[in-house]
């Protein structure tokens, strides 16, 4: 059975590491990273990947912009 | 296996949303969280979207924004302190048929540009104002705004904004909407999801308007967070927006096409 | 021939900036110059050449509307009086640091504050000295008759694009009020949308697909490029120093005495001069047409026969120490002037000459 999944990549070392995607996504996909990037900020990543619909919604009220959101149906 | 499945995600084709090309590859100076990027972000989705970033020409305000130029990839000017409505004037009444809009915050366009402000919307310049209304002076560092609400503290109101001397927060927005030649009035926020698409769609709607070549101001207020200054990380501040903020300047449509679609609130304090 | 008129200095300015093809003025009313924008609006050229006449709701908003326009690459230029220039200060350095052309009329009245309706030059420092922030400068042209405001218009406008920077025409409250015959040139189009894109590819008038976004700002915050970009402009006024003085002299190769005036002082002066050679005083008048760049080399030139300058000017002596810096100490240089809206006579500068002759020998 076909299934839509969605996957989203985070421009790591532009992420502010705000949280307000993580906060945004309705599957709870994204978290903020142990590490962090070379501005020092803790980025978002896609923890549970396989939750991720393809929404749209974090990209949405991301303030930098560095999220790209792919969706596709898979078998 | 997992990693398998991404790979056949991420492609090209897949692709439901990136970031729009008419912003730059500059990473914003804002601070994390902050609305102004994703208020910029939307403004740009707009212009990509109608198709007119060749006509476009817009005008960067003094504030947090002051640099808003090095991130859209559009003409624009970057105005004095409080006056780019009439630099906008200037503009839109020698290009008619040009698309013009403002961004200004609230210092910018309530306090120091208020003169501006009122004017141009009360000759119905046929112009987009954006204003960005985060209730203090970031750039500065969190002093107080015009819009500051009452008993919110800020550097120059540390023992909490005191209407009897500093005066009520004010709401330019249902002022200006008094005004018989401004056509479009809105109040949108950028706080979660929905509310984005909500305020992107009342800027292209608005940013449509002056195509129409109809005389009359549009304005997009947008209620943002300044978590820095309101010294909250972004989704504690997000969520403050919503409790206080919301109830002094409730979103919504206050007119649309010239016609006022709420009455101005006026409460005793 | 162009076409002969009866008209006051105001006037003959409004109707040259018609027929300079100017795109749009944007003004507030203030006296004694008002008949600006009285004569733009009573003509409406938006009819015939298309050119935007605006009234705005402040000086400080008409020279930002200026700015916007400017920026777009339009022929836009604002006219006031004293009070009003002074508002305008803040625009006029945005403007010089944005390096927008521009034209920007000031019929000088006397002050302080609101001083007087009266006409004066007192603004001399304000115009040349800076006025606003940071280093800059104006061109500035000095008109002395109807004619002349009409000509320096035009004249305002080439400089200000040939250079991209702000002009002003410094007139004053006698200049402006005076009815005197004028030659109007004849009518020169406005330049079409595409025009202005060509001549100015700096202007912002959309972001043309696959062209770089143009951006118009005095903001640079990396302070070695602000440094470049004010090493830029002292090149530009350099060269705008060595090309473009203008000034005429009356009498000047023979004289003793050197009589230094602009604007209405210059016509005063000029009579003077006249009263003082039947007298047997060797006088002569140079008439600074441009009060920057100013004639430097000019006055410098007669330093070999003249015994001393006097500045005439209707102030407490301001451009008299343009005319010291000019003249270095080699000879003496007096300041002569009538203040809060009273003008000097030809006999009242004709007794300040020979006071001054008097003071040297």
């Amino acid at each position: 059975m076909s299934k839509v999944r969605g996957a989203v990549v985070v421009d790591n070392n532009k992420c502010k590491g705000c949280g307000l995607c993580v906060e945004a996504c309705p599957c709870k996909v994204l978290t903020l990273s142990q590490k962090v990037n070379l501005k020092g900020y803790s980025y978002a990543y896609m923890a549970e990947p396989d939750k991720c619909t393809g929404c749209t919604n974090c990209a949405t009220v991301c303030p930098d912009a560095v999220i790209t959101v792919y969706r596709a149906k898979i078998d | 296996m997992e990693n398998n499945i991404l790979d056949q995600i991420i492609k090209p084709e897949n692709c439901v949303f990136k970031k729009t090309r008419l912003l730059t590859d500059k990473p914003f100076h804002y601070c994390p969280g902050c609305g102004h990027g994703v208020i910029h972000r939307i403004t740009m989705e707009v212009i990509e979207e109608l198709g007119i970033e060749e006509q476009t020409i817009g005008v960067a305000p003094v504030g947090c924004a002051v640099m808003a130029y090095d991130y859209m990839d559009i003409d624009v000017q970057e105005a004095a302190h409080g006056r780019a409505p009439a630099v906008a004037t200037g503009i839109k009444r020698v290009y008619p048929n040009k698309y013009v809009f403002t961004y200004q915050g609230d210092g910018d366009l309530a306090a120091i540009g208020t003169a501006e402000t009122m004017h141009c919307c009360n000759r119905g310049e046929n112009i987009l104002i954006i204003f960005v209304n985060n209730g203090i002076y970031g750039m500065t560092g969190g002093q107080m705004a015009p819009t500051t609400l009452e008993g919110a503290k800020t550097a120059t109101c540390p023992y909490g904004r005191d209407v009897s001397t500093m005066g009520y927060p004010i709401r330019i927005t249902e002022l200006v909407a008094q005004l018989p030649a401004v056509r479009f009035v809105t109040r949108q926020s950028v706080h979660t999801p929905a509310a984005v698409r909500k305020c992107k769609n009342a800027i292209k709607k608005a940013m449509q308007y002056q195509s129409e070549g109809k005389q009359g101001t549009c304005i997009v207020e947008v209620l943002s967070n300044c978590n820095s200054g309101w010294k909250m990380s972004p989704v504690q501040a997000n969520k403050w927006m919503e409790e206080n903020t919301f109830k002094y300047y409730q979103p919504g449509d206050i007119k649309d096409n010239f016609k006022l679609l709420k009455s101005p609130v006026i409460e005793q304090q | 021939m162009g076409e002969l008129r009866l008209m006051k200095g105001n006037e003959a300015l409004a109707e040259a900036a018609i027929r300079a093809g100017v795109d749009a003025y944007y003004g507030y009313p203030i006296t004694p110059q008002s008949e600006i924008m009285e004569h733009l609006m009573a003509e409406n050229p938006i009819k015939t050449t298309g050119m935007v006449v605006l009234q705005a709701e402040s000086e400080t908003a008409s020279i930002n509307m200026v700015y916007g326009a400017a920026a777009a690459g339009k022929k836009a230029m604002t006219s006031s009086s004293s009070p009003g220039v002074s508002l305008m200060q803040e625009g006029l350095s945005y403007i010089a640091g944005a390096e927008l052309p521009c034209v920007v009329v000031n019929v000088v009245r006397g002050g302080p504050g609101l001083g007087t309706i009266q006409p004066s030059q007192a603004d001399y420092f304000q115009t040349v000295k800076g006025g606003g922030h940071g280093d800059y400068k104006l061109i500035t042209l000095a008109p002395a008759s109807v004619q002349e405001m009409a000509d320096f218009l035009k004249l305002a406008f080439d400089l200000a694009f040939k250079y991209r920077n702000p002009a002003m025409i410094l007139s004053d409250g006698v200049i402006g009020q005076m009815m005197e015959k004028v030659e109007l040139f004849d009518y020169i189009p406005r330049l079409s949308d595409e025009q202005v894109a060509e001549n100015c590819p700096w202007a912002t008038t959309g972001k043309k697909k696959g062209t770089q976004r143009r951006i118009i700002t005095s903001l640079n915050l990396v302070p070695h490029l602000q440094e470049q970009f004010n090493q830029h402009l002292v090149e530009k006024y350099k060269t705008i120093q060595d090309t473009e003085v203008m000034c005429e002299q009356l009498d000047c190769e023979d004289a003793d005495y050197i009589i230094v005036a602009y604007g209405s002082s210059a016509r005063t002066s000029m009579k003077a001069v006249q009263m003082a050679r039947e007298k047997g005083l060797k006088a002569g008048l140079l008439r600074p047409q441009t009060l920057w760049p100013f004639p430097i080399k000019q006055i410098q030139s007669h330093l070999s026969h003249a015994k001393g300058f006097l500045s005439v000017e209707m102030s407490a002596g301001q451009m008299v120490e343009d005319v010291r810096l000019a003249v270095n100490g080699k000879v003496p240089v007096e300041h002569y002037g009538r203040m809060g809206g009273m003008i000097a006579s030809p006999a009242d500068i004709l007794q300040a000459l020979e006071n001054f002759k008097q003071s040297i020998n």
